[in-house]
This record gives structure tokens, sequence and C-alpha cells, in this order.
């Protein structure tokens, strides 16, 4: 028999909502129907807190809704104009950083950045530093990595696991020049499966499952 | 190669958390990290290639691409700048024969360029292969350069060595201290083992207790009061704990921790220990930032000598009570003096800070419960045990207890350490360096912030102007805004890259400065710079991004003509949320 965590109170803009010990503010928010503004987050992983878009206010302070857990009490706001306007702010710096042009990308419409830039009203734009030359790709058999694409979310590092439970995906470099990578000596890394699944789990368009079997191009992963 | 890094694995028992011990030395011998070696260190650790390249790849010092048999990290910061950098630069870059950022092809000399090294009031300065190389010139960096061609060891390449524990034979070093103000807490005469010998009479309670009286706050900049973090740390569920000395200052102009190093080792030590016996941990380590890797022989003879005297290890002085203290060595970088950081650092991974809650103190290094302080913090809590609550809470102001550590640097006659009592003003400093006419003070912490003439009356203090005790004087003939973008440059590349605001946006915050004024139409206007800046203070997730746009926003406030703006002119400023 599992021992069910105490139902504690707390109030999401005044109201007054029911969530289980050990939650997050975004998980008993979207338990009571609220959806605050998620992109790294995933319900089935454990949060990261890289994107910030889920940003609420507690007693005074912005914490993201993702990494914070609930207490009984707790009065939290997330519907202001202030958090708002934070939120798109955000949404402006990922979309300026990275090559995000919709037109064309393979994941346009299945795209967790792009329905967040429509939310906020952020063109979708040519990034200003980015080059998109084959540097910013990597060709795996079944996968293609795009880091200009990439939002470093963490989420396929949190979600995909080889057959002994291994990191497939990682990260290297550091600041700007951080990028995801694959080990490619580990065969779980390459195969369609992972492949597919990193597709699924990406909330942008950086990993792209290879459906029509290419030939491979050996450049990039590690 | 995987015989040598065997040897390596071997040493370090095999422990994971070891990994960047073990990468610094394959650093040290093959002077990069060869992907060959990431996929025994892989194997040998049972870790996956990714995770060993993934902490190759997050500090300063260790490189993929091979940095040459020597490696010549020129500081190129504001502090740097201000003594004559850029003509060191050049000099460097022409007489070494290859860019900043390359090695020779002949891989004789990687040159490259490095953020705040703390030696502030010592510039221009370099570390060549982890020595310190300070108050260089042009003539001084031909002749080194020649020497590295001829062979000659860098030892012999030094100046004359520095004052006190700098010309020891385990230091052997040019550094300087100049302590220019000593006070009772840092520069009185230390008798080791005094305070441990009062705090081992006492109940771990009663030493917080004690801690507690004194009112002694963290000397890092955010200031918690010692003794509480205390009091969650025992109170914390663990089957152990853990005690760990922060000496990985970082920020541009910083340099204190180095001496109190260099000169106070054992007090510091002492200090963990007396924190170890007062939370109930039975082990800790001192975090040496890899700036500072030249001390890491003095400090393990200092830790040697407090075993011997019975002060550290088993039954400490004849008591029951067990406490050893480790050494963990950084390897480059802002990011690692974040309390978070740096437990990830020791713990052998990317130098990336957590997501709090929890905090350290319920589960830190190693998730045990943690307490992590500042170096000056535990010298303090050694003099505090030593002389009571009551000698230390006198000192200071009724807010703010005790002496602080000032870093004071720049344009001033006599820059180095000043150990003052809190409340002095900002007047009172640059009274006591020999500052002229001078234009700002960037004043430490939390964050820089750019101090002008206007508040010179200002205290420095939990009351007014919080501090690490970084003083940084700039002329009235500097360029303010030069600075502004420099220090930008500085968090842009030392940003983790985890998180959006602070990633991104600091570096288009760099971007958008760099650009100001040389343009007539900006692409960002000041408003909107000004939000930018707000955001990132407002949604970064460590403190270091919260504090990355503050050169801007406190120049944005206290400087606006900088930016074209009048004093009285409202509409930049940003929405407060």
């Amino acid at each position: 028999m599992t021992v069910e965590p105490p139902v504690i109170q707390l109030t999401l803009d005044g109201s007054i909502i029911h969530a289980r010990e050990g939650q997050s503010i975004v998980a008993a928010a979207r338990e009571n129907g609220i959806d605050v503004p998620t992109l790294c987050d995933h319900p089935i992983l454990p949060p990261a807190g890289t994107c910030r878009i889920c940003l609420v206010q507690v007693g005074g302070r912005i914490v993201t809704a993702c990494t914070t857990p609930v207490a009984s009490g707790m009065a939290v706001a997330w519907m202001t104009s202030d958090l708002e306007q934070l939120r798109r702010g955000v949404v402006e710096l990922l979309m300026a950083e990275g090559h995000h042009v919709c037109q064309g990308c393979e994941k346009a419409e299945r795209c967790d950045l792009q329905s967040l830039a429509r939310r906020y009203g952020v063109d979708s734009v040519m990034g200003r530093d980015v080059d998109q030359d084959a540097a910013s790709r990597s060709a795996l058999p079944h996968l293609m990595l795009h880091h200009d694409r990439c939002i470093q979310c963490l989420r396929c590092v949190r979600a995909i696991k080889g057959h002994q439970g291994q990191d497939i995906f990682g990260f290297v470099g550091q600041g700007r020049s951080i990028r995801i990578a694959v080990d490619v000596t580990d065969a779980d890394a390459l195969s369609d499966d992972t492949a597919q699944r990193a597709e699924a789990v990406c909330p942008v368009g950086a990993l792209i499952h290879r459906r029509a079997l290419a030939p491979a191009i050996t450049r990039g992963g590690t | 190669m995987r015989g040598s890094i065997r040897a390596i694995v071997e040493r370090y028992r095999g422990e994971r958390r070891q990994l960047l011990a073990m990468l610094r030395e394959v650093q040290r011998i093959y002077r990069c990290v060869p992907g060959d070696a990431i996929a025994v260190l892989a194997e040998e650790l049972d870790l996956t290639r990714l995770q060993v390249e993934g902490t190759a790849t997050s500090y300063r010092f260790l490189s993929r691409e091979h940095r040459g048999g020597v490696t010549i990290y020129l500081h190129d910061g504001v502090l740097a700048d201000m003594a004559g950098g850029r003509d060191v630069a050049a000099a460097f870059e022409s007489h070494v024969g290859t860019p900043f950022g390359t090695t020779t092809e002949d891989r004789t000399i990687g040159l490259y360029t490095t953020s705040c090294i703390g030696l502030s009031d010592q510039e221009p300065a370099a570390l060549i292969n982890e020595i310190p190389f300070t108050r260089l010139d042009a003539a001084r960096v031909r002749a080194i350069v020649d020497g590295i061609r001829a062979g000659t060891p860098l030892s012999d390449l030094l100046g004359p060595r520095g004052d006190g524990q700098n010309a020891s034979p385990l230091i052997h070093s040019e550094v300087r201290n100049n302590i220019r103000m000593a006070g009772p807490v840092f520069f009185a005469p230390h008798v080791a083992g005094v305070a441990l010998q009062a705090a081992l009479r006492l109940s771990s309670c009663d030493v917080i207790d004690v801690v507690t009286r004194s009112r002694l706050r963290g000397r890092g900049g955010i200031g918690l009061p010692t003794g509480e973090k205390w009091a969650w740390c025992r109170a914390a569920e663990g089957e152990s704990r853990c005690v760990i000395a922060n000496a990985a200052e970082g920020e541009p102009g910083c340099f204190k921790d180095r001496v109190l190093l260099t000169e106070r080792a054992a007090q510091i030590f002492e200090g963990m220990v007396i924190a170890g016996h007062a939370v109930r941990a039975t082990r800790g380590f001192l975090y040496l930032r890899g700036e500072y890797a030249y001390l890491a022989g003095h400090l393990e003879r200092v830790l040697h000598g407090m075993r011997e005297r019975r002060l550290l290890g088993q039954r400490i002085l004849n008591t029951g009570f067990d406490f050893e203290i480790g050494l963990r060595v950084g390897a480059g970088g802002h990011v690692c003096g974040e309390e978070s950081a740096l437990i990830e650092s020791s713990e052998g991974k990317r130098a990336v800070p957590r997501n709090g809650p929890p905090y350290a103190t319920t589960s830190g290094y190693r998730h045990l419960p943690t307490i992590v302080h500042n170096c000056e913090t535990l010298g303090c809590v050694s003099r505090i045990l030593e002389h009571g609550a009551e000698w230390f809470a006198r000192l200071g102001t009724g807010v703010s207890a005790g002496v602080k550590l000032l870093s004071v640097a720049g344009d001033c006659a006599r820059p180095g350490i000043y150990e003052v009592p809190w409340g002095v003003r900002i007047r009172d400093v640059l009274g006591m360096c020999g500052a002229g006419d001078t234009r700002a003070v960037i004043v430490g912490g939390a964050a820089l912030t750019y101090v002008p003439p206007s508040q010179f009356d200002g205290r420095l203090g939990f009351e007014d102007l919080e501090t690490n005790g970084v003083c940084t004087i700039v002329g009235a003939h500097r360029d303010l805004l030069a600075i502004v973008r420099q220090h930008l440059a500085f968090f842009a590349r030392e940003s983790c890259g985890f998180c959006v605001p602070c990633r991104a946006g600091t570096a288009r915050l760099r971007d958008a400065l760099d650009t100001w004024g040389a343009v007539s139409q900006p692409r960002d206007g000041i408003a909107d710079l000004a939000r930018l800046g707000q955001l990132i203070k407002a949604t970064s997730r460590c403190g270091l991004g919260q504090a990355a746009p503050n050169p801007f926003l406190s120049t944005l406030a206290n400087f606006p003509e900088l930016y074209g703006v009048r004093p009285d002119a409202q509409a930049w400023r940003p929405t407060q949320v």
C-alpha cells in the first residue's frame, strides 16, 4: 500500500487550490487546470529550470514554478502583467539567440517555442549571430542535430537513457558555445528508436528523426 | 596513454568525484584532454564519454586542443587594462608570434587570455603554467618569451620573491601581499590551536550560540548570518555533514582570499574545524580556484602541520572529535565560486549551479547537509572563539559586526589589502589608498555597483553598501563606458550557459553596449536595454547571472549621461517587478 502524500492548500492568483506535498508549483497548477507556460519542463521528467519561462512570484520573489515545491499556505501570483512581460522577454531572447525560422522547419506547428512565440507576439526572425552552415548541424544515421535550434532545455538528456540506464545526450562547452552532443561510440545513441524518442521529447526542432535513411555523414557527435 | 591515465585514476583511488583532479593531471601532461584520455577515464570510472567530456569542456584551463608546452593565460580584464595590459598583450602577441586564443605551430607556447586571476594590485599579470607573473611590461614579456624559447625553467624567469610566505619554498612566487592596513582579526599574530581549544571546551550548540551572538555574517557578498546557517545544517538530517571553504573568489578586483591563503591559511582551516565541531561534521575541504593552484603545495603543508599538532585528524587536541580537511583544486572560471556550482565541481561534474531548494545546508556535497563559507568568514570564526562574541561584535557598527577585508585596486597610490572596521566610508577608503580625482568606485559583492562621487559618504556594511570588499578605484580620466563594456564582456564570457537570461541576455546586452553610440540608431533603445537588464537580474538562475547586468544598471542610474540620458529623465526607468 502506498501512502499518499498529504494534501495541502495554497493560492494561485488568490484562488485556493489543493496540491500534494512535494509537487512543484507547475504540476499543482496543471492539475488544477491552470497552464503556467513552460518550455524545458516536462510532466514526467525531473525539473531542470533552464528556460525560465514558468516564472511566478512567491512572497515578493520571482522563482521558477517548475523547480519550486508547493508549501502549505503559499501565495503564488502567476498571471500578472509584469510576469508576462518577463516571459515575453525570455521568449524574445530565445528567438534571437538561435536560428528559429519556422517556415520550412520540420517541427513547425509541433514546436513549443513556436507556440510561445505566437502567444507572446514574438516574430520568427533570423538570429543575429548564427550562420546556418554545416557546423551548426551534426548528422547521425537516424538523427539530425540542429545545434542552432537547440535551446539547452536538457529534455533529451533527462528523458533518453540507453539500455544500461546510461545518458545518451549531454552538454559540452560553456557559455554561448555550450552545445548538445551524443556519444557516437554508444550503439544505443545511434539507434532509430533513440532518434524517434529524441524528436518526440525535443520541444523545438533541434533533434529531428531522419525518416528517410540517408547515407550517414560522420561529421559531429563527439 | 592508457597506462598513464590508469595511473592517474589509481592515484585518486578511482573516485569519480575526483574527475576534475584527474583531468587537471591529464591537461598538465598532454597539454590538452585528448579523446583517448576521455575514453579511458570513462571506462575506468564507469562514466559515459559524454560525462567526462562535459566536465572537460566546462573549465577555462582544460582544453580539447593542444595549448602548448608552456601555456600563458594573460588576464585581460578592467584592472589589467588600467595598468597598461593592452601593451603587454601586444608584446606577447608579437614575441610569441601567434594571436591570443592559439598555440604556436611548433606547440611550444600557447597564448590565451583569462578573466581576473586575483592579482589586481599588481597588474598586468599572467599565469604561465599556473605560475603567477606580475607587474608585466613589454621588456619583461620579451625576456620571458625568450627564456621559454631557450628552455629556461619558468622559476628562473621569476622576478624577486614576494613578501611573507610568498618567498617560502613551497610558494616561491613573485606575488606580493600588499597588506596596507592590518587589523585585529586577520593580521594580529595568530597562535594556532587557541581558538580550537576554546571551541572544543564548548558543546556544539554553545559554539553556534557564540557565533550567533557575535552577529557574524557571510563575507562573500550575500551576508547570511553564520550562526543561523550552522543551526540549519546541524538540524538537517544526514548520515554525516560537510564543511567547505570557498576559496574561489572570481569577481573582477577580488584578491583578499589569495592573501589570506598565503598568510593565514591555518586560521581559515581552524575556522573549518570549529565549524565542523559546531555542525557535527567529520570532514571538509577547501575548494581552491584553479587560478590559485600555485598555493596548493603550501596549503597541503599547513594542513600537514596541523595534523602533526593534533589540530586536525583523529582525536583532535585529545578530545573525541575527529575532523579531516582535504584540498580540491578547480580549473578556472568565475562560476566555480557560486556555492552550488562549487559543489557540483567538487563532485567532478560540470561547474553549473544547482536549482534550489533544496539548498546546501540540507542537501549539498554528495547530498549531505553542507555549509559553504567564504575563507574570510572562517577566519573570523577563529578569532571569535579566541576572543569572544562580544569582542567581535564591538568591532564595526551596530548592524555589521566585525571587520572587513577590502581588495583595493585601480587608480590609487597604495593598492592592496585593507582590514577595516565595517562602517568605513568610501571617502575614507579613497583617503587611505591615496586616490586622486575619482570618477567612480566600483564596489563588489552580490553585484558590481558603480558608486558616483555624490555617494562617497556611503558606508560599507550590510546596512548601506553591502560588499565582499572589492573597491576598484576609477580615476576621473577614465572612459567609464569602456569599463562597463568590459565588465559585461566578463559576465558574458563567464556564464555557464545553463539558463537563458544569463546565457543569451548577457551576451545581447554586451553586444548592444559595444555598438552604443557608434551607430546613430541603436538596435535597442535605452529603455529596451534597461528592461533587458532587469529581466536578466530578475530571472537568472544563480547569483552570478542576477549580478551580470549591474555594471550597466548601476551606471544607468548613477551615470545616466554615459547613455545620453538626462539625470531627471524617467523614460528609461523600467517597470518595477
